[in-house]
């Protein structure tokens, strides 16, 4: 169980598929309009259920709970060999050794 | 009706309610609108600006003298001569982007207006700089962001950016792609009464003023003369509309002013399985063009960021190149910055090889950079993605399926872009609604004002869409 007053991140479909925009490229037009907030729940909940949040700034939102205590996962990436002649070649332009 | 077209038709009220300003006292004629005085209705001088900055630390920065990079362009070029590079280094303010200049404005407007808070659209540095000034002023900051696919998978550097203004504070709304962002953004204006911190209102581009007039000091100061040219990242206009202004106040009516983007043409902005096949989420032409040709798309009125009016000369950059560009910059000039402003640094370091030794470009912006923004995650992204990303000639690159890194710096390159055309266009989409086909003699002048042609040109043009002068 997600105790009241954790912090949550929540679900909403703003736009069905039917109410989205006439001008916007066929793939999209597929799709709902979602959105996620982040906020502290305002009961006690599970995931996958509706619950309320109050966001940073107060306000009270609502959603399907998605994530407990969401963190950042994005990194610096992994190894990139394709760029590793950059510095050593323009450094040896450089010197004048090339 | 549904409640998406409900509320896209409630629009000029709820602007006028968040923004403060009423749109309508600028329009005249059929077609033009008066874009001086909604500059001069800010209030504030170039000096009141430099002061409302001065107390949130913004603006300032040091002018970079990029000595090795300058070189390594001289030992590459055809003619063994290029032009002194130099960079503004905006990531000393304090949200790490020029946008602190751009936010800094409008969020002191909003507080002496009596808003509580301030709302904006961006999945952007500019939801930090929002975020970042309203702390500084004592406003709450809610900022709505464009941030996944129907996957619920983004960018690492939109992912990085909301991480920004969430740390500062800020509550964020993250939504799939689409332009009803706007119905969102809309909603949230509604329900809280805040303020519309728009990219693109006066406030914000004269914001940027500041930067031109600083750089053209800067270069009076150590180099004794104005630079010849002054490149800027292209996006939605403002940065290079408020640079230009501010070089104009500072009387550098000489220098050049080059707009560069990173070219992503055959990609779909809109479209939720593109999302996440562009490396670039700003600075590139999925904004620069429909921007530069229909200003007054964005989630003003009427926008103050009109480029069309500013730019000399259009270039376009390979993805691959500004990744390089990125590297080469850590690597030889021990600057790790970027993206956005490594737009424009590859295409300086093309364009100082046109120029003569004793000339100067300056590149007018860097940004912070870290997890998610850096070439690693990126590059990573992009192979997760299925873009291939190698060595070669860049010229071959095609947005969406590879990254081409330039196999040796004298193969960099720049595709001239036609400005014509852009204002041919922009010409086009201002008089497609009228019914009647005329336009008066004001709108005549305007559309002059508008594109910097003469009247001989603006008259040609518009005899292509059958519309008549009376």
């Amino acid at each position: 169980m997600i105790k009241k007053g954790t912090w949550v991140e929540v679900e909403r479909t703003v736009l069905e598929p039917e109410e989205r925009s006439p001008h916007i490229p066929e793939d999209t037009k597929k799709t709902p309009l979602i959105m996620w907030i982040k906020g502290f729940c305002l009961e006690d909940c599970e995931i996958g259920e509706w619950v309320k949040v109050e966001t940073i700034i107060g306000r009270v939102e609502e959603g399907k709970v998605v994530n407990v205590e969401p963190n950042y996962t994005h990194s610096f990436g992994n190894y990139i060999g394709e760029t590793s002649y950059i510095g050593k070649q323009a450094k040896a332009i450089l010197r004048g050794e090339e | 009706m549904n409640k998406y077209e409900k509320m896209m038709g409630r629009k000029s009220e709820i602007m006028i309610k968040s923004v403060g300003v009423d749109y309508d006292q600028y329009e005249y004629g059929k077609i033009a609108f008066d874009y001086e005085k909604l500059m001069r209705d800010t209030g504030y001088t170039l000096d009141d600006v430099m002061k409302i900055q001065q107390e949130t630390g913004v603006g300032n920065t040091p002018l970079l003298e990029l000595r090795n990079m300058t070189e390594l362009a001289r030992k590459v070029s055809k003619t063994g001569k290029a032009a002194r590079i130099m960079v503004k280094d905006e990531q000393c303010n304090p949200s790490g982007s020029y946008k602190d200049r751009r936010a800094s404005v409008s969020v002191f407007e909003a507080k002496k207006k009596g808003y509580k808070g301030v709302v904006s659209a961006t999945s952007g540095n500019y939801g930090a700089a929002v975020a970042s000034q309203a702390n500084m002023r004592g406003l709450d900051c809610i900022i709505v962001q464009e941030c996944f696919d129907s996957r619920k998978v983004g960018q690492p550097e939109i992912v990085e950016k909301a991480r920004k203004c969430e740390c500062f504070g800020a509550e964020v709304l993250q939504l799939t792609v689409g332009p009803e962002l706007f119905y969102t953004f809309l909603k949230v204006l509604d329900d809280t009464s805040f303020y519309n911190a728009s990219l693109y209102s006066n406030y914000g581009v004269a914001g940027v003023e500041t930067l031109g007039y600083e750089i053209a000091e800067e270069c009076r100061e150590k180099f004794g003369k104005d630079p010849e040219v002054v490149i800027c990242t292209h996006a939605g206009g403002g940065n290079l509309t408020g640079t230009a202004r501010g070089l104009k106040k500072a009387g550098a009516l000489q220098t050049k002013v080059v707009g560069a983007s990173a070219n992503l043409s055959g990609l779909h902005m809109a479209s939720d399985t593109q999302f996440n096949r562009k490396s670039f989420t700003t600075g590139h032409t999925g904004f620069g063009i429909p921007f530069m040709t229909n200003p007054d798309r964005s989630d003003v009125p009427r926008s103050a960021a009109r480029p069309l009016r500013y730019m000399d000369r259009y270039v376009t950059i390979s993805q691959g190149q500004i990744f390089y560009m990125t590297e080469l910059l850590a690597q030889i000039e021990g600057l790790e910055r970027g993206p956005a402003g490594n737009t424009s640094l590859a295409a300086a370091f093309v364009i100082a090889q046109e120029m003569e030794n004793d000339e100067i470009i300056v590149v007018q912006e860097t940004e912070y950079t870290g997890a998610g923004k850096h070439v690693g995650p990126q590059l990573s992204f992009a192979k997760e993605n299925g873009i291939k990303v190698m060595k070669g000639n860049p010229s071959e690159e095609i947005p969406g399926e590879n990254i081409i890194l330039p196999e040796h710096p004298e193969k960099f390159t720049l595709q001239e872009m036609d400005l014509n055309g852009y204002r041919r266009s922009l010409i086009k989409n201002v008089v497609k609604g009228l019914e009647d086909k005329t336009i008066g003699k004001e709108d005549l002048e305007y559309l002059c004002e508008e594109t910097r042609l003469d009247q001989v040109k603006v008259l040609e043009m518009l005899s292509e869409f059958d519309i008549c002068v009376k």
